[in-house]
């Protein structure tokens, strides 16, 4: 008995170090947002602000237009997460409740999709984006994303679950599929539907390299690249970039601790076996 | 992240039987195709996107690949398969996929090991478990933007955190960032706390949705805490590994934004990883012909490693 109390001991003075280290930078990044610049620079370096100052997070949205990043990334996210609930339901509710010729072919079309990775198609989508005049506007970053096969399977698969008398019936009572879809599915699906909101607005809020490549102007760029930017200008101090990293992580730290479970369910979708 | 969505299971439910009689059969016929019709109205949207944004640029980018072309991006000159020759005979080529390759190694068996001892020690009913399960998918929600840039700190030479640990310890200060010995360990440090949160939600998914029954009676039976795991949670979990194993290799192919923040590529291309050689060919150098040809060859090896997991993942999944 006494030696399995000490394994437990030792289990939990082992995940609090591992936890320590895995928390540690984005716990600095915090920190030293609230330094002063002295005490930022000075040596040794300070582990926790003597006395927490805001002049960092003052400093940061006078220097950049953070707020206006802020605003972009959250219009982008915001758009590029609706469009791909309702494009991905509609064909969530194609693959699971029409019965259409020719579905195997269509659902292995969207599975395909999948396997062609960002990088081959990066290069045509500037171009195509370029040639329509979208560079620098907020079509250009929310269109390229606004379908998703996995967000049409994640929903297929929650579509499928729920019970087919429930068609019948509705069917029955003179009930067309565009009133089935609106009136039955969407709002049974709902827990479906906010792992997929919770999944596509971190991803479209994080993102990198595509607004990276088609924002060119200061007012335009998203929150990620805005922060990165700032990083390499030389006049601004490490406490004022860390200050805009932490209004930046606020949404996505807020995301999951709100959403950790709909976050959960979403990445092991492909996983593990339902 | 893609690339994880792909051994979706697809759980198969029976078409019910067209109860149809001969006289109505045009009937019927006539509702089919208005059945039809519908659902690929309810695809259009979706399709359209696709249409646009993923099968014409695929076929663009092997029509590209074939070509010469201007700083624009208008096409110069038709030269076959010249631009995959030329790369297959290019230095930078093939030290590109080298430092790739040393990428994938460092960051993805250490990142599957680390999450698969925290999901071990985490997946029990024990107290304060949920809140160590949040601490641990915490990095999930970190973009490479942002970590990169709290990162880059850390590893300042005279500034940073680490260094000023290093002395703490008595050790000597490491240029992390910008010696070429260490530039790929540091950013492949980095990357592994990044990609663990993901990481290790589906290997806690994939140790939960293991009975616990099964692993109860075996300890019942006398097995200590450590046999049972490696008896009993670590073969059923072997798809899930394979599958984590898959998805992360193909992540770490795809590495650019830290690279891009961190390093650029140097010192002396110590970090010029494959994905930003596309770039760099691309949208620096303008040379959309060869980046083209680059990204199909990167194309190509991600497709193996899919088929190769649909393949074995199609044979695991009786056993589970």
């Amino acid at each position: 008995m006494k030696a399995s109390r000490m394994l437990s001991l030792l289990q939990y003075a082992v995940l609090a170090a591992l936890a320590v280290t895995v928390l540690y930078p984005v716990v600095y990044a915090f920190l030293t947002a609230f330094m002063t610049q002295q005490e930022a620079m000075s040596y040794p370096p300070a582990l926790v602000p003597k006395e927490w100052s805001l002049g960092n997070f003052l400093a940061v949205l006078q220097a950049v237009p953070i707020a206006r990043f802020m605003g972009n990334s959250l219009l982008i996210s915001a758009a590029i997460t609706l469009g791909q609930l309702l494009l991905g339901s509609l064909s969530a509710y194609a693959f699971a409740n029409i019965r259409m010729a020719g579905k195997a072919f269509w659902f292995a079309l969207f599975l395909s999709t999948m396997m062609i990775p960002w990088e081959v198609t990066m290069i045509p989508n500037y171009l195509t984006i370029r040639s329509w005049g979208w560079l620098d506007t907020y079509p250009g970053m929310i269109v390229p994303f606004l379908a998703s096969a996995f967000g049409t399977f994640l929903l297929r698969q929650f579509f499928l679950q729920l019970p087919g008398e429930l068609f019948e019936a509705a069917r029955i009572d003179g009930c067309g599929h565009w009133r089935c879809y609106l009136l039955i599915v969407l709002p049974l699906a709902r827990p479906a539907l906010a792992t997929l909101a919770v999944y596509s607005f971190l991803h479209a809020w994080n993102q990198y390299m595509w607004p990276l490549l088609v924002t060119n102007s200061p007012e335009m760029r998203t929150v990620q690249i805005g922060v990165s930017m700032l990083q390499s200008e030389e006049f601004t101090s490490w406490n004022t970039v860390l200050a805009g990293v932490a209004l930046i992580l606020l949404p996505s730290l807020l995301l999951l601790v709100l959403g950790l479970k709909q976050l959960v369910r979403g990445m092991t979708a492909g996983a593990v076996k339902g | 992240m893609d690339a994880m969505e792909e051994a979706l299971p697809m759980p198969k439910r029976s078409a019910p039987t067209e109860k149809a009689m001969p006289h109505n059969h045009i009937a019927v016929r006539a509702k089919r195709l208005r059945e039809t019709g519908l659902g690929l109205l309810f695809l259009a949207p979706s399709l359209a996107v696709f249409a646009v944004f993923c099968f014409y640029p695929l076929l663009r980018s092997v029509y590209l690949s074939m070509q010469v072309t201007n700083p624009r991006g208008k096409v110069v000159d038709y030269v076959g398969l010249a631009n995959f020759q030329e790369l297959f005979a290019s230095e930078t080529f093939y030290r590109n996929l080298a430092v790739t390759g040393q990428f994938t190694l460092y960051t993805v068996p250490t990142a599957i090991v680390l999450a698969l001892i925290l999901a071990a020690l985490t997946a029990g009913p024990q107290r304060g478990m949920k809140l160590f399960q949040g601490v641990f998918s915490m990095p999930v929600a970190i973009s490479v933007g942002t970590g990169a840039v709290i990162w880059t700190m850390l590893f300042h030479p005279t500034t940073g955190m680490f260094n000023y640990f290093l002395t703490l310890m008595g050790l000597n200060p490491v240029a992390w960032l910008s010696d070429p010995a260490w530039a790929l360990v540091s950013v492949s440090v980095m990357t592994v706390w990044m990609n663990l949160g993901f990481a290790y939600i589906v290997l806690l998914s994939g140790i939960q949705a293991i009975s616990a029954d099964l692993q109860e009676s075996a300890r019942i039976d006398g097995a200590g805490r450590f046999t049972v795991f490696c008896r009993i949670t670590l073969p059923l979990l072997s798809p899930t590994l394979f599958f984590l194993l898959i998805v992360s290799v193909i992540q770490s192919l795809q590495a650019f934004g830290q690279f891009h923040i961190m390093t650029k590529g140097g010192p002396m291309h110590a970090t010029d990883v494959f994905v930003y050689g596309v770039f760099r060919e691309a949208f620096v150098n303008y040379r959309f012909g060869t980046a083209s040809a680059e990204a199909l060859v990167l194309f190509a090896i991600i497709l193996v490693l899919t088929l190769v997991q649909f393949a074995v993942l199609e044979r695991k999944v009786h056993y589970q």
